[in-house]
């Protein structure tokens, strides 16, 4: 401990500064050195004793006692995990090379894992929101999202499935880093959640800041800065989006035709209602539904009477439909909590 | 410049278009046609754009012969590199240009979507405008339908007039059994695998414009050229017929109050969803 503080070069560091490794912050070692922020990661990481060490810097040949019974600990886990090196494990007096190189891949996985945490941990997110303020993620490269910056994801939580993405706060999609070194960094290092929960924690960001039209956003957001909907301001509500910000093919200036076997048919992906507040549908449901909105009972008459007539057309089978009307419920408690959210 | 110093100046085997596109950053443009070139035609009015026109015009058509000093055949050669990129333009949309692209199109060699969901889908060069000097030159995705900023820095900074805003989608006129397949497969934002309710109330209105289209094409008869994920759609479409019905009698508005509650009702059966108040919930705890 007392030599890893001191030290300039930190493993922590010294990793997070690796080609490729620039979307990775540097997870405090008290973060680390709580194991309730570990737990469960024993058995998805082999070696979990020595890959721990060696991230939070301590010798193993410190107290030679205390190794040996971690020693016998950690083969008690990595035997379920690989069956294979059983006989190397033995040997651990005289740590090899190539033992040291798995210990160190391990020491990845770990810090890997240990990072999806702690980038969702209060000083985590603060960390990766300065790195974000630098641009350390890059743009989007949409062209109508204006060089928005981007949020390291992933999209999977289990390591091993695919690398890390790109979110896109202003167009709400996921893109590939343009630099094929970091097709080798996994997502699950940044995890699923990251990128929305960084949304919901700084939702006073503006997204388009880094963007070419500033001075236009300014002038709208003075215009709505109160504009709160469905728990984000209705300015950072995908800002990339909507009209005026989706491609329109054209043949020599005419528009090419819905019609058309080559037209548009994806314009879907990169629409946005004129007026935000039609998202918003718990109010517009109480507004519509009686501005007596307290009385739950008649809106909920009125909500089944629909669903009624709309299964005498239907098949009685379908799923979809019934599901329907199980959803057709939540409107009601929505509209509760819908209100209260809005106080 | 080196290059072409020492290659064009020594022989006739290495053209002035040889050089240009297989050099460094050239990579979007490809060969025109020296009969192309030569049919006055086809340059019409390009004379009046670029400076020295007639040296620029030979040296591209590798008969260019004036003794000059440097800085002057370094004017020349900006100039013939802009006519080169002014007479690109037109030349694609021809059918040899089409066809020559189309080969360039297949073998990826303008980049691919940087695009989650489109498979790295080969891009295509574009401009956002016909009139040289005022956009750099974008790549267009027909997967996804966007325009996207090419990678390098060196592509960003060619001229999108060279491409035109037309080619792309004359392309695909031309050659309509290439448009790809399009998806419904999307990005949902998500927290602890909760859906984000801002995002996903978006994801919900955009299903509906989605559906509202694809509903206006199936009336006139036309393909909408949705492949993959039939079969999640079917469910939505069998609600849809049944909804058509009902629909003589209603209101456009209702309506898509109810291909709301069917798209919601559709994400509620495919992944976990929690209402609304657990949503705006979520944001007020963080």
């Amino acid at each position: 401990m007392s030599t890893s503080s001191g030290t300039p070069e930190s493993w922590i560091s010294s990793f997070c500064s690796l080609l490729g490794h620039e979307y990775f912050a540097e997870v405090s070692e008290d973060f680390i050195e709580d194991d309730f922020n570990l737990t469960g990661l024993q058995n998805q990481v082999a070696m979990y004793k020595e890959a721990l060490e060696m991230i939070l810097d301590v010798e193993p040949e410190e107290d030679e006692d205390d190794e040996e019974e971690e020693e016998e600990d950690e083969e008690d886990i990595s035997g379920d995990v690989r069956d294979g090196p059983g006989g190397r494990e033995r040997r651990h007096h005289s740590r090899v090379a190539s033992d040291l190189s798995v210990i160190e891949s391990s020491a990845e996985m770990l810090y890997g894992l240990i990072h999806q945490r702690f980038i969702c941990s209060r000083a985590g997110i603060q960390q990766m929101s300065e790195k974000y303020e630098l641009g350390h993620f890059g743009v989007c490269p949409r062209t109508n999202c204006n060089q928005t910056r981007t949020l390291p994801v992933g999209l999977s939580d289990i390591p091993g499935e695919d690398t890390v993405k790109l979110f896109c706060p202003s167009c709400l999609d996921v893109y590939v880093p343009p630099n094929s070194r970091f097709q080798t960094v996994d997502g699950a290092f940044f995890g699923r959640t990251f990128g929305a929960l960084f949304l919901l924690t700084f939702p006073e960001y503006d997204l388009s800041r880094s963007g070419a039209e500033t001075t236009a956003n300014l002038g709208r957001a003075a215009a709505d800065e109160h504009g709160m909907i469905n728990g984000m301001y209705a300015r950072n509500i995908a800002p990339g989006l909507g009209r005026g910000k989706i491609y329109e093919p054209r043949i020599y200036g005419f528009r090419v035709s819905e019609v058309a076997r080559s037209g548009p048919r994806m314009q879907w992906l990169r629409e946005k209602p004129d007026d935000v507040a039609i998202l918003d549908e718990a109010s517009n449901f109480a507004e519509e539904h009686g501005a007596e909105s307290d009385d739950d009972d008649e809106s909920m008459n009125m909500n089944s009477g629909r669903p009624a007539a709309r299964r005498r057309l239907a098949a009685a089978n379908n799923p979809a439909l019934r599901q329907r009307q199980g959803q057709n419920g939540s409107p009601m408690n929505v509209d509760a909590n819908g209100a209260e959210s809005e106080l | 410049m080196d290059d072409y110093g020492t290659e064009s100046d020594s022989d006739y085997t290495s053209y002035w278009r040889d050089w240009f596109i297989s050099s460094r950053g050239n990579e979007y443009f490809c060969e025109i046609d020296e009969e192309y070139l030569t049919d006055r035609f086809n340059l019409t009015g390009l004379n009046t754009e670029v400076q020295y026109y007639q040296y620029a015009l030979d040296l591209v058509t590798d008969v260019f012969d004036l003794d000059c000093d440097d800085e002057m055949r370094e004017t020349i050669e900006k100039s013939a590199r802009h006519l080169y990129g002014l007479v690109h333009a037109r030349y694609i949309v021809t059918t040899r240009g089409l066809a020559k692209m189309l080969e360039k199109y297949k073998k990826a060699d303008f980049g691919k979507c940087p695009r989650v969901m489109c498979n790295s889908h080969p891009l295509l060069p574009m401009g956002l405008s016909d009139i040289p000097n005022l956009k750099p030159v974008k790549l267009y995705c027909a997967r996804c339908e966007d325009t996207y900023n090419p990678k390098s820095s060196r592509h960003a900074s060619i001229d999108g007039a060279y491409f035109g805003t037309s080619f792309h989608n004359i392309l695909f006129q031309v050659y309509p059994a290439l448009v790809p397949a399009k998806s419904a497969e999307r990005y949902v934002p998500r927290v602890y695998g909760f859906k984000v309710h801002a995002a996903a109330a978006l994801v919900r209105w955009q299903n509906g414009v989605r559906d509202d289209m694809r509903r206006r094409l199936r009336k006139m008869e036309v393909e909408s050229g949705f492949k993959d994920g039939e079969d999640e759609l079917d469910e939505e479409d069998d609600d849809v017929d049944e909804d058509e019905e009902l629909q003589q009698q209603q209101q456009l508005t209702e309506y898509r109050g109810g291909g709301g509650a069917a798209a919601a009702a559709a994400a509620a059966a495919t992944g976990p969803s929690v209402g609304v108040g657990g949503e705006a919930q979520m944001g007020s705890v963080a």
